[in-house]
């Protein structure tokens, strides 16, 4: 009855509709205006604090066409460098003497080739050590196959920690363990990988379908039958397409992970920066953007074609 | 319960394929498994590892270890000012980039989606051009970026926003195709001009999932801007690889708990104000 009794003594219930509809809502309007106003000031108050944190307002030494020095604004200090740089790197190329000059572009080709494969096999070892390791553990840091809780959690903490650290990182520490080659790019990018696919595998197989376990379970399977028999063959097609997408990052990584001494293409990086070979850098450059290309674009064939068996009965 | 040999032979011969599965299958399944193990192994031996090698290494990588604990704790405020002015420039950096990037792909991504841009050739040729962009290498544009602005967060902020550029465009017009054709019917017969059409037709579907894909990409990037510093492109990683240099496990254990904790903070953030400002919807994931 009280209820009642306040709705009857509520303000405005007997004035017209019309203007209960426009206190209303011009009561929201305000409200929904306040909330903008306060969002937007927040959202400047960051994009400022950002922005000078990220030294856009630094002011920087130049030197003029005359030899003088002067004091600029940064970014157009810096975008004539970056033209004078980008164009630096451009090698000459003649139309009548084409061949010679790719030729003398891509000079240490066969180096590069050799690297380029190290690349690419660095990049595949660290996916099938990823793959061992994600597929392990996502089982236990699965939350419904996991035999226990502890499990569960040592196994959640793990993954989480190898992927929240980047692979560079890893790849610096690492290096100081295996010493400088390859060896440490493995290590390095498939601990990463390891953390990033234990989580998608976990996570696929927190949506499997349980009945299967459960008659593995009273036929008289251990945990190991039921994972076995119940839970990977529903898992395995999804694995393979993220095994594919997985294969295709560690490519991107693998071809980076050399700056700082982990085998592969990287490393050549470093050289033609030191050397300030310019055209090296430019013909690198191109490397490593067709070939991650090639790879992203053979792999999406193939994952797609792995999901289509998926979708097949 | 339990069959004998003889059912199950019987078994085998009314239905073999249940048991076994065609020659041709299983010999290309074999194929493609001494294949991948003959890299494996090949590998293996290209890159010179042995169990040796891997012992001495695992040994090494114990006494990394073991500095992790006692943690080290920064006693002086000088020496942990550093430290946090370190991780605000990779926030800085995760946040001017993706911002950045999403400001310059908004409106090529309409260049990519079918509902909007109709010539074919266009579509696919702004398509190709995405994946190029993306294509590039963060650190290597990072490397670039260095050379015109010197050491500092500011390359690290544009090499971010280029690469995002094209992740951004791809995604977003994937948003704009992904939109209902009935509201745009609707402005249409009501007289809108076709920007009226894409402002009151296209725009509200498509702001929601452009903004949860904002937020995914800034967590990304917020661990993608811990090693920008590694080229010296700003940011937490410039001091965390100092201290690796230096050999300092102790402050750079300290260092990569503070990045774990930042990134977790981040996303715990990130996933609080997608679902308050979207409500729980997974059509960015």
């Amino acid at each position: 009855m009280t209820a009642t009794a306040d709705f009857a003594t509520q303000p405005g219930l007997h004035e017209d509709p019309v203007t209960r509809f426009e206190a209303d809502f011009a009561a929201r309007r305000r409200r929904a205006r306040l909330a903008w106003l306060i969002g937007a000031a927040v959202f400047l108050t960051i994009l400022a604090l950002t922005a000078w944190i990220g030294d856009f307002f630094k002011i920087t030494q130049i030197t003029l066409p005359d030899g003088s020095r002067d004091w600029r604004w940064i970014i157009p200090a810096g975008i004539p460098r970056l033209g004078e740089y980008i164009s630096q790197t451009i090698p000459v190329l003649r139309w009548e003497t084409l061949g010679a000059d790719i030729g003398e572009w891509f000079w240490r080709w066969k180096t590069w080739l050799v690297l380029l494969f190290e690349t690419i096999l660095i990049a595949y070892m660290a996916t099938v050590v990823g793959v061992i390791g994600g597929f392990l553990l996502s089982f236990p840091a699965a939350r419904n196959l996991a035999p226990n809780k502890w499990v569960l959690w040592i196994t959640r903490r793990y993954l989480e920690i190898a992927r929240t650290v980047p692979d560079l990182v890893w790849a610096l520490i690492f290096v100081f363990c295996f010493g400088v080659g390859p060896m440490a790019g493995v290590a390095a990018i498939g601990l990463h990988a390891t953390g990033a696919l234990g989580k998608l595998y976990s996570e696929v197989n927190e949506n499997i379908d349980m009945r299967p376990l459960e008659g593995v379970k009273a036929a008289g399977g251990t945990w190991f039958d039921q994972i076995r028999y119940g839970a990977v063959p529903q898992v395995l097609p999804n694995i393979l397409s993220y095994t594919l997408l997985r294969f295709e990052i560690n490519v991107r990584s693998s071809s980076i992970i050399g700056y700082v001494g982990a085998g592969g293409l990287g490393q050549e990086f470093r050289t033609a920066m030191s050397f300030q070979e310019y055209t090296d850098l430019s013909a690198l450059f191109i490397i490593i953007l067709v070939t991650v290309m090639l790879i992203d674009y053979g792999s999406e064939k193939l994952r797609h074609r792995v999901i289509g068996m998926e979708a097949r009965p | 319960m339990t069959m004998t040999p003889d059912q199950i032979a019987a078994a085998r011969a009314r239905v073999p394929r249940a048991f076994r599965a065609l020659l041709p299958v299983r010999l290309r399944q074999i194929a493609l498994r001494a294949g991948m193990l003959g890299l494996f192994l090949w590998c293996l031996y290209d890159f010179d590892i042995t169990p040796a090698r891997i012992w001495i290494g695992l040994e090494r990588l114990g006494t990394v270890l073991s500095f992790m604990f006692p943690p080290h704790i920064w006693t002086s405020w000088e020496a942990f000012s550093e430290i946090l002015k370190g991780l605000g420039e990779t926030l800085a950096i995760a946040f001017l980039g993706t911002l950045i990037g999403a400001v310059f792909a908004f409106p090529l991504s309409f260049l990519g989606a079918r509902n909007i841009n109709r010539l074919t050739f266009w579509r696919l040729g702004a398509r190709r051009g995405y994946d190029v962009i993306r294509a590039f290498e963060t650190l290597i544009l990072a490397l670039i970026f260095i050379r015109a602005f010197g050491l500092g967060p500011l390359p690290g902020i544009l090499a971010i926003a280029v690469s995002e550029i094209g992740t951004f465009a791809k995604l977003f017009s994937e948003a704009i195709e992904n939109t209902s054709e009935k509201p745009v019917e609707g402005v249409r017969a009501s007289g809108g001009s076709r920007l009226q059409q894409i402002r009151f037709g296209i725009m509200p579907q498509v702001s929601p999932v452009m903004l949860s894909i904002l937020l995914y990409n800034f967590e990304s990037n917020v661990r993608s801007g811990t090693i920008l510093g590694i080229v010296g492109a700003g940011g937490i990683g410039f001091l965390l690889s100092d201290r690796i240099a230096a050999y300092k496990w102790d402050e750079a254990w300290s260092i990569i708990f503070l990045i774990i904790a930042m990134v977790y903070v981040i996303d715990a953030l990130s996933g609080l104000i997608r679902t308050r400002l979207i409500g729980k919807t997974d059509l960015a994931r």
